[in-house]
């Protein structure tokens, strides 16, 4: 993948965060109405609004306050919740990783992002950040043990494309939205059901036409509520899927050699262990998908619809297809000295 | 009249953009050629090290120690960027050869200061070629562009030139790939 292609790749990322962020406030807005409603605070009286919206106001204050603190510190939580640790040369095999990291920023023309320990022996790795200035990459000590220099040029490469692309800025924020959307939508139906509906009516000439109004729209927000963090998921899943097969194309981009990652997924691929830290709220940013029973090669439909990445067997097909087709030439045009 | 100046000003709208797009192109083969640099140096300060270190054990090997060391000197004090490279070239080549037969002396493996060298070395290697092929892409990018029309209009009279690749040896290529396991035990 040329410059060009990144560049292009950068400018839709940049345009789907700010999309994200924006229908992320609307149905926090959305909700927020829906609980005024609810609570009574505002109102149809006669076909007029009546009252102030302040949960709706509340709703859209705290979503944009959340959008900026987790754009500025979204890399420091999710780092937080992993409970990792910087990546330092304590070992030979840290070393390497430190190393093999510097050359695949060299190789993907972009500043070494900060290096990160999971001590988790699952191997497994993620990457994230608001761009590639402020990104880090994360490895789990599996990966570290597991992996051999070619390996780890393959996962490394995958993760540096998703820096370099700007889908790091996308994830982080989907991850920070999934989180948000659930907490809400669980805030909204404890408060419906357990003392929303009741309060003080209001009535004016047109007091049954008003009621239906403001049901109708308590309904819509129930329904809502009920649906947005399903949609939430499902589209975490499916902008990450995507992702996946795009960053394993462009490790191959920056090593020449697809049987660096080939081998590496070919690895995870025989290793059965969760991670213990994978959380329903990150599992998309990691490299393969760290939950238990999520490696199976399902193809069904609802297995691809529920998972935030292809199924393993896809993906080691597609890159056994690159080593097929230009592997020859790609290897011979190798640039790493894997030792 | 309208029509006219429209078109005029989508001119000259072009013209900037097309020239700063190839002045872009051309601060990022500096700045790639900047990345190569760094790591020639930093293979320079390496190479004395690590013959240092490994010559008590390598009686056998005088030929390929001597190869590395006076390709050094030569790209040290290369009069000219052609002879620069060429030298620079023998290096790589030397020390391709230099870490392939390390495999064949064990008693290197047990040397913390040999593998910290020899780990180091090779990462220099690697950012070395891969710092290669990010300039051999841009230059790609520019020269395709200086070549292709419109563009050409605005580099032949702004002065914008076709850069050279970083061809590598042609020696380079015939050295069998090397797996120098002794680093990263599988575990």
């Amino acid at each position: 993948m040329a410059a060009s292609n990144f560049r292009a790749l950068e400018a839709a990322n940049r345009r789907d965060t700010a999309l994200l962020v924006a229908a992320f406030v609307l149905l926090f807005g959305a909700l927020g109405l829906g609980l005024d409603f609810a609570a009574r605070d505002f109102s149809i009286v006669d076909g007029q609004l009546v009252g102030f919206p302040v949960l709706m106001i509340a709703a859209l204050v705290f979503a944009g306050v959340q959008s900026i603190v987790s754009y500025y510190s979204g890399a420091s939580l999710v780092l937080l919740s992993v409970h990792a640790r910087p990546l330092t040369a304590d070992s030979p095999k840290h070393e390497m990783v430190l190393d093999v990291i510097n050359e695949m920023a060299v190789a993907a023309r972009i500043p070494v992002p900060k290096p990160y320990l999971m001590d988790d022996p699952s191997p497994n790795a993620f990457a994230t950040g608001r761009d590639p200035t402020h990104s880090v990459i994360c490895v789990t000590q599996g990966l570290v043990d597991q992996m051999d220099r070619e390996e780890m040029q393959g996962v490394i490469g995958h993760e540096m494309s998703h820096v370099a692309d700007y889908d790091i800025r996308t994830m982080m924020m989907i991850a920070v939205m999934v989180g948000g959307i659930a907490m809400l939508s669980d805030f909204v139906y404890r408060w419906m059901f357990f003392g929303g509906f009741g309060g003080r009516g209001r009535s004016g000439s047109n007091g049954d036409r008003d009621n239906q109004a403001a049901m109708l729209i308590t309904l819509a927000v129930i329904i809502l509520a009920a649906v947005a963090p399903i949609f939430s998921q499902l589209l975490a899943m499916a902008v990450s899927r995507q992702r996946e097969y795009l960053a394993d194309a462009s490790s191959v981009e920056f090593t020449r050699n697809p049987r660096a990652l080939l081998r590496a997924l070919e690895h995870i691929a025989k290793i059965e262990s969760p991670l213990k830290q994978g959380t329903a709220g990150t599992a998309h940013l990691f490299m393969v998908n760290p939950r238990e029973g999520a490696r199976d090669d399902n193809e069904g439909f609802f297995a691809n619809l529920f998972s935030t990445h292809p199924p393993l067997g896809k993906r080691i097909a597609r890159l056994q297809a690159m080593l097929g087709n230009a592997g020859a030439r790609a290897i011979a045009g190798s640039a790493a000295l894997n030792t | 009249m309208m029509v006219i100046l429209l078109i005029l000003v989508a001119i000259v709208a072009w013209v900037v953009f097309a020239y700063n797009r190839l002045v872009s192109l051309r601060n990022q083969i500096d700045n790639a050629w900047r990345q190569i640099d760094v790591q020639l140096k930093r293979r320079h300060d390496l190479i004395p090290n690590l013959i240092e270190a490994v010559k008590g054990y390598m009686q056998f090997e005088r030929d390929t120690l001597t190869q590395v060391v006076e390709a050094r000197a030569k790209a040290v004090s290369a009069p000219d960027q052609a002879s620069r490279m060429a030298a620079e070239n023998q290096i790589t080549a030397g020390l391709s050869k230099l870490l392939a037969v390390m495999e064949n002396y064990p008693q290197l493996k047990a040397d913390e200061n040999v593998l910290k060298l020899q780990e180091e070395l090779t990462t220099t290697e690697n950012q070395l070629a891969f710092a290669r092929q990010s300039y051999n892409d841009v230059v790609l990018d520019l020269n395709t562009r200086i070549q292709s029309f419109p563009a050409n209009l605005i580099a032949t009279n702004f002065g914008f030139h076709a850069a050279d690749y970083f061809k590598g040896a042609p020696e380079e290529q015939a050295v069998p790939k090397v797996d120098l396991s002794m680093t990263t035990p599988r575990a």
